[in-house]
Parts: C-alpha cells; sequence; structure tokens
C-alpha cells in the first residue's frame, strides 16, 4: 500500500542516505560540511512529517543555523581553497574500517533485537505549553535540572572561550 | 471578517470528491506552492520599484519614469533582461557550492515568506511554534551567503561574507530578544493566534512602553539582519566592491537581489503581524460603529498596508543615515541592543505578572 506519507518518507530518507555518503567521501572540507547541512535539512523533514514541529524547528535553529554555521566559520577563518583531504593509508585505513563496520554491527543489532513497541503516536501537533511545562518542571517528569546543568556548561563554555581568545 | 479558509475548505472538498485524499493533498500542496511563488516574484518586483522610487525621493530625482505609466513596467524589464543574461563560471571556483550558494538563500527566505499570515484564514505554514519556526527558517540564509563568499575564490567577496555573517549572527539575537518581548505578552507562538489577539487593540498600544522599546529594536536589528540601511557593511560599495556577490552574474545574483527584498518585505510584514495587528483592522474597544465600519476593510488590504509601511520607515532609514563602521555595528548590537533588550524583556514580564498593560 503505498501512500503519500510513505512516499514522503522515501524520499527524506534517500535524501538523507546520499547525503550522509557523500559528505564522508568528499575531499573537500566546506563540501562536506554542506552536505551535513543537508542531512541535518533531511533530519528536521522527519520531524516535520512526524507533526512534531517543535522538534523540526529546534532542529534547523540549533545544528542548520546554529552549528553549521560555527563549521563554516571555523573552515572559512583556518584553511585555504586548496585544501584537501588526504588519502588514508595503512593502519589508519584498517582503524577506520574497523571502526566503520562495528559502528554500523552496533547499529544493525539493536535495530534488528529491539521489539518495537506498537506505534501509539497521537496524531496531531504537541502543545507548546507542555513542552514546556515539562522542560522547565520539578515535578516527576520535570527536566530541570538537566536544563539548568547544560545552562551552566554552557557559560563554562563562554568563560573557558574568553580566557583562550584574550591570552596575550 | 472574510475567512479565506472557506474557500480552501471548499477545494479541498471538491477535489476529495473525485480522488483519493493523498492525491488531493499532493495536488494542493504543488498549487499552493505555484501560488507562493508568484506572490513572491510579485512582492519582490514591487518592493524594487518602491525602492528606486523611495530612493529618488529623498535624493530630489524622479526616479523610473519612461517605461510604463510612471516607470511602473521598468523593474518587469530589468527582471527579463537578467533572466537572459550570461552566467560566469569563475575559473578555481569550487562550482558546485557556488552554484548551490544563491539557492540556500533563496530557499531560507521562501520557508520564512510562508509563515506569514496575509488574511484570515491564509496562512501557508502555522505551526504552533511559529515564531521559532520563522527564526530558524531566516537562520539558514547565513550559510548561503558565507558559501557564497568563500566559494567566489575572490578576497572582496570572503571579507564581506564574514562581515555579513558576523552581523547577521548577531543581529538575529536582538530579533529573537523582542519577538519574545511579544510572546511574553501574548502566551502564544502561532501567529493565526497572534493576530487574533490584536483584535481589541495591537499589541503596541496593549504593551505601550515595553512594546514601544521592543518595536524600535526591531526595526534596527531587523534592518541590520537583511544587511541594508546604514548596516549595508558586507556590500560596502568603496571597500568591497560588492561584498560576497560580487563575482555572481545574470540570475545568480539576482536570486541574491531578490532574497534581499524579500527580506526586507518579510522583516516589515513580520513587524506589521506581532507590533500592529497583521490582517486585524484597527479596532478601538468601546466604539462599536467605528469597529464594524473597519471590518469591512479586507484583511489583506490592512496587511499590505501595514507591511508597506514598515517599508517606508526602513527605507527612509537607509536613505538618510550614513553607513556605519564594522566595529561601530558589533558595538551597538552587543554593547547596547541585547542588554537594553534583555531589560525589556523583564520590564515586560514585570507588566505582565502585574496586569499592567491594557
Amino acid at each position: 500500500m503505498i501512500t503519500l506519507d510513505l512516499i514522503v518518507f522515501t524520499v527524506l530518507a534517500l535524501f538523507i542516505t546520499v547525503s550522509a555518503v557523500l559528505a564522508v567521501t568528499t575531499k573537500r572540507i566546506l563540501r562536506a560540511a554542506t552536505y551535513l547541512l543537508f542531512v541535518l535539512f533531511g533530519t528536521a523533514g522527519i520531524y516535520f512529517q512526524l507533526n512534531y514541529s517543535f522538534l523540526g524547528a529546534v532542529q534547523l535553529l540549533i545544528y542548520a543555523g546554529g552549528i553549521t554555521v560555527l563549521y563554516v566559520f571555523s573552515i572559512l577563518l583556518t584553511s585555504s581553497e586548496g585544501d584537501k583531504a588526504e588519502k588514508l593509508k595503512g593502519y589508519k585505513l584498517v582503524i577506520g574500517l574497523i571502526a566503520t563496520v562495528a559502528a554500523l554491527g552496533i547499529c544493525l543489532f539493536i535495530m534488528l533485537k529491539n521489539p518495537f513497541v506498537p506505534s501509539n503516536f497521537e496524531h496531531g501537533e504537541l502543545d507548546v505549553r507542555t513542552i514546556g511545562h515539562a522542560l522547565m518542571g520539578t515535578g516527576k517528569d520535570g527536566y530541570v535540572l538537566p536544563f539548568e546543568v547544560i545552562s551552566i556548561l554552557l557559560l563554562a563554555c563562554i568563560v573557558g572561550g574568553i580566557m583562550i581568545a584574550r591570552k596575550r | 471578517m472574510f475567512d479565506f479558509s472557506v474557500v480552501t475548505n471548499w477545494i479541498h472538498a471538491q477535489l476529495t470528491a473525485v480522488m483519493p485524499v493523498g492525491l488531493a493533498v499532493f495536488l494542493e500542496c504543488v498549487v499552493i506552492g505555484i501560488c507562493l511563488l508568484l506572490m513572491y516574484v510579485v512582492v519582490a518586483i514591487i518592493m524594487i520599484y518602491m525602492e528606486r522610487k523611495v530612493c529618488a525621493a529623498f535624493q530630489c530625482r524622479l526616479g523610473p519614469n519612461r517605461v510604463g505609466p510612471a516607470g511602473t513596467v521598468q523593474v518587469i524589464c530589468d527582471v527579463f533582461k537578467m533572466l537572459t543574461k550570461e552566467i560566469i563560471i569563475i575559473r578555481h571556483a569550487d562550482k558546485f557550492l557556488y552554484n548551490l550558494a544563491p539557492y540556500i538563500v533563496i530557499i531560507a527566505s521562501v520557508l520564512a515568506f510562508s509563515c506569514i499570515p496575509i488574511n484570515k484564514g491564509m496562512e501557508i505554514l502555522d505551526f504552533n511554534v511559529g515564531v521559532l519556526f520563522l527564526i530558524a527558517a531566516s537562520s539558514i540564509g547565513v550559510v548561503g551567503i558565507l558559501l557564497a563568499g568563500w566559494s567566489s575564490n575572490n578576497k572582496y567577496s570572503l571579507i564581506g561574507a564574514m562581515r555579513s555573517g558576523a552581523q547577521m549572527i548577531s543581529y538575529e539575537l536582538s530579533i529573537g530578544l523582542s519577538i519574545l518581548t511579544i510572546v511574553v505578552l501574548t502566551d502564544t507562538m502561532q501567529f493565526s493566534e497572534i493576530v487574533e489577539r490584536q483584535a481589541d487593540g495591537w499589541f503596541i498600544f496593549k504593551g505601550h512602553i515595553p512594546a514601544l522599546i521592543a518595536f524600535i529594536i526591531y526595526l534596527i536589528a531587523g534592518n541590520a539582519e537583511v544587511n541594508r540601511g546604514p548596516f549595508d557593511l558586507p556590500e560596502a560599495e568603496s571597500e568591497l566592491t560588492a561584498g560576497y556577490h560580487t563575482e555572481y552574474s545574470g540570475m545568480h545574483f539576482g536570486l541574491f537581489y531578490v532574497a534581499e527584498f524579500v527580506n526586507l518585505f518579510i522583516i516589515s510584514a513580520i513587524a506589521a503581524t506581532i507590533f500592529l495587528g497583521g490582517w486585524m483592522p484597527l479596532h478601538i474597544p468601546g466604539l462599536d460603529g467605528f469597529n464594524t465600519v473597519m471590518d469591512y476593510i479586507p484583511g489583506f488590504v490592512w496587511f499590505f498596508g501595514k507591511a508597506f509601511f514598515v517599508v517606508l520607515l526602513l527605507m527612509w532609514i537607509k536613505w538618510t543615515f550614513p553607513r556605519l563602521r564594522i566595529d561601530q555595528i558589533l558595538t551597538l548590537e552587543w554593547k547596547y541592543l541585547v542588554p537594553i533588550g534583555l531589560v525589556n524583556l523583564l520590564l515586560m514580564v514585570v507588566v505582565v505578572v502585574f496586569k499592567l498593560h491594557f
């Protein structure tokens, strides 16, 4: 049974896979960053297809609009146009191959062994108010402690960045 | 008020009567996409014409006045000229990224454009996180500009792109803070809902002092966000030829140019929506006769009237003030606008908690 949902998912999944493969096989670092941007777009598209627009918007805002810009900025500042990745040789190639196969094996093992519960997803958008209360709640399912811990981590990163940049 | 969703629901009912729902939805998506792109182009043409006329007025000139009545066909001719021009390919440039960059900029712009509610029941993307999605979509454009500058293999372009990136990322903060001030007042992030809440007075009146401060911050930051006005550093002609789009020709340059003007319109339309009530007519509580008369003016007339009024304000600023230096731009943002915005957000929270708003 081919539905519109299935077609959209297939297109998105193909887009993500092709971009992901291109991101690791290309030799130019800025191209890799651009393909990574495409992967993140595709992931956001899947969130939107699941009707979870909050996570989709956050994915676009944080990853596509924030982290990729950071990557591109640092590439612009540090490397010149002629820079190309060298071919992997010798033991590096072997280690890389082993790591890849191991990661693939772990992912496949988990995906094939996991008994997926039948989806009880309710269609329709999740209310922002619910997300907000869950994120800042102190009760049983509240996430206020991780939220605050992450904010302290970010503050530490900012202070550290200033310390490194200001060192004369 | 005329509800446009009557029309869309009728079309949906007619389509589902003769074909399966999936196909109907697909066809509707295609039609809406075409309508969106057409409106995008029309808005761009109007904006470019307006820019040339307003600029001429401020410089005591006439502006375009030869082609068509009052020069109205001039911009359409320019579009066709741009379409027929050759697209030059730069040697020793990364061709893939070079050709991709204008499209990333335009996609970000179209995504943001589709969030704007034009009339009652006439909004294309209306998530309940609409404001967040709009900020997210408009933040993608920076990537396109950075890629354009880098892949042109030209030092002017690269400097222009770096300046543009620094400027846009910084000023996004102020835009976010000033929009957040209004979100605190409305307690919703859905654009249609934000407009509905302004039925008994626009937010700039309901939120009085903090809303007014947020509006002014938003106008300044918005002008900087679209690289215009006194903040057009990325393409400062006297220093950088044309900044990040120096090497682009033909329609690739045209895409940057169009995106810049439509981004200006989007900034103005968002200002009109969240501060001046969007398509909501001017209602004064208590004067029912006046309110009924105002309701007879269609919503999209109100919306476009307000949006183009804000556009005029921004163009006025652009053609009046001299250009800032890059350090002055960053000082203005980080040392003045962000602290003022944060304090203003706090002020708005106090106003909302103690119910001091109207």
